[in-house]
């Protein structure tokens, strides 16, 4: 076949079992890390993104090596991921309004 | 079809299909996609109430964040095995993909159970969708606490029942059935749980139709499948754990 069967396409590909627990670590490390920020007594709007930012990153490490988006063809991880970050991106269009409350109160 | 037709000699007369990929995978994939912008307008939803309120309650102690940290290890140490189980059935070890499944199963479990005890303590302290002890001008606190965590503990029960029919076939429709009889029977009447224990016996009857209208030898794809959803499950409480109960931390 030109383009490769999928079996062929992902036996090229395997992750090893290795790499999984070393993901798994910095997952733990990260979810420490979070716990820990969790204690200090910061402004919610810089800790909201402080934690979103660490948990964007986990999900990066799960999406691409538990998930194996790492390992699937190029235009499938372009399609899905971009249509997915999008729409969750338009929705923090809400947080300028949650901080204009905090700032002005409610109108 | 689709299967059946790619390792058909005749497939190099058709075009590869979408993404190179198995189209149940894909399936899967556009169903997280479409269930992640559910969980993230409800996160959105939260995490807009909690900063642009100030009063906003502080009902996490030290015990609760312990419990939700252990229940964040169990999900994470599930997952892993759960990539260990894809991994097995991948090279052809069935019987130790079972094996890495049914541990994630009891993760999975565990999860449940102590997300179970917290909903309790919280409730017992007199937390309800519509009313906090703790700070009576923010009301939303219960109904978006409720809402967010229930959302995914569902999820978590209804991918252990997904899991278990991968991995136990018809085995696990009577083992499924006595769970929801210890749940409904051992809750009491007052608890959210003696109802909500009705999602196993649901759960068993849909899986049930499943396993007898169409049973089949599930295979290695059909186990990555299962760990992507899986996977997202774990994927959602990285966001839950930090917005709903870091953010939230009561600092003694």
């Amino acid at each position: 076949m030109a383009h490769g069967t999928p079996t062929a396409t992902a036996e090229a590909h395997q992750p090893k079992a290795g790499q999984f627990f070393w993901v798994w670590g910095g997952l733990l490390m990260l979810t420490a890390i979070e716990v820990y920020l969790g204690y200090q007594n910061m402004q919610p709007l810089k800790m909201l993104f402080i934690l979103l930012g660490l948990s964007i990153i986990k999900s990066a490490l799960i999406i691409l090596y538990f998930m194996h988006m790492k390992f699937e063809i190029r235009s499938m991880r372009y399609v899905l991921m971009t249509a997915l970050i999008v729409c969750l991106c338009l929705m923090t269009v809400f947080f300028a309004d949650a901080a204009r409350i905090i700032s002005l109160g409610v109108r | 079809m689709a299967d059946v037709a790619m390792h058909h000699p005749a497939v190099e007369a058709f075009e590869p299909p979408l993404f190179r990929t198995n189209s149940k995978k894909l399936g899967m994939w556009l169903f997280i996609m479409s269930d992640s912008l559910t969980f993230g307008a409800l996160l959105f939803a939260y995490s807009y109430g909690r900063i642009s309120n100030p009063a906003w309650p502080m009902p996490f102690g030290s015990p609760s964040i312990m419990r939700a940290s252990v229940m964040t290890f169990f999900l994470l140490s599930s997952s892993l095995t759960m990539v260990l189980g894809v991994a097995a059935a991948g090279a052809g070890r069935m019987s130790a993909a079972t094996r890495w499944i049914l541990a994630t199963m009891a993760l999975g479990a565990g999860f449940v159970v102590l997300h179970s005890v917290e909903w309790t303590g919280l409730i017992h302290e007199g937390l309800t969708p519509f009313k906090n002890p703790w700070a009576a001008g923010v009301p939303q606190f219960g109904g978006t606490f409720f809402t967010l965590t229930g959302m995914h503990m569902l999820h978590v029960t209804l991918g252990v029942i997904y899991l278990g029919v991968v991995a136990l076939r018809r085995k696990w429709i009577p083992i499924l059935l006595v769970l929801w009889l210890l749940a409904w029977l051992l809750t009491p009447a007052s608890s959210p749980f003696h109802y909500g224990a009705h999602v196993l016996l649901l759960g068993a009857i849909v899986a049930s139709m499943i396993l007898y209208f169409k049973p089949k030898q599930y295979d290695a794809v059909d186990i990555e499948v299962s760990g992507l959803y899986w996977h997202f499950v774990d994927l959602v409480w990285m966001f839950i754990f930090p917005l709903v109960y870091l953010m939230s931390t009561r600092i003694t």
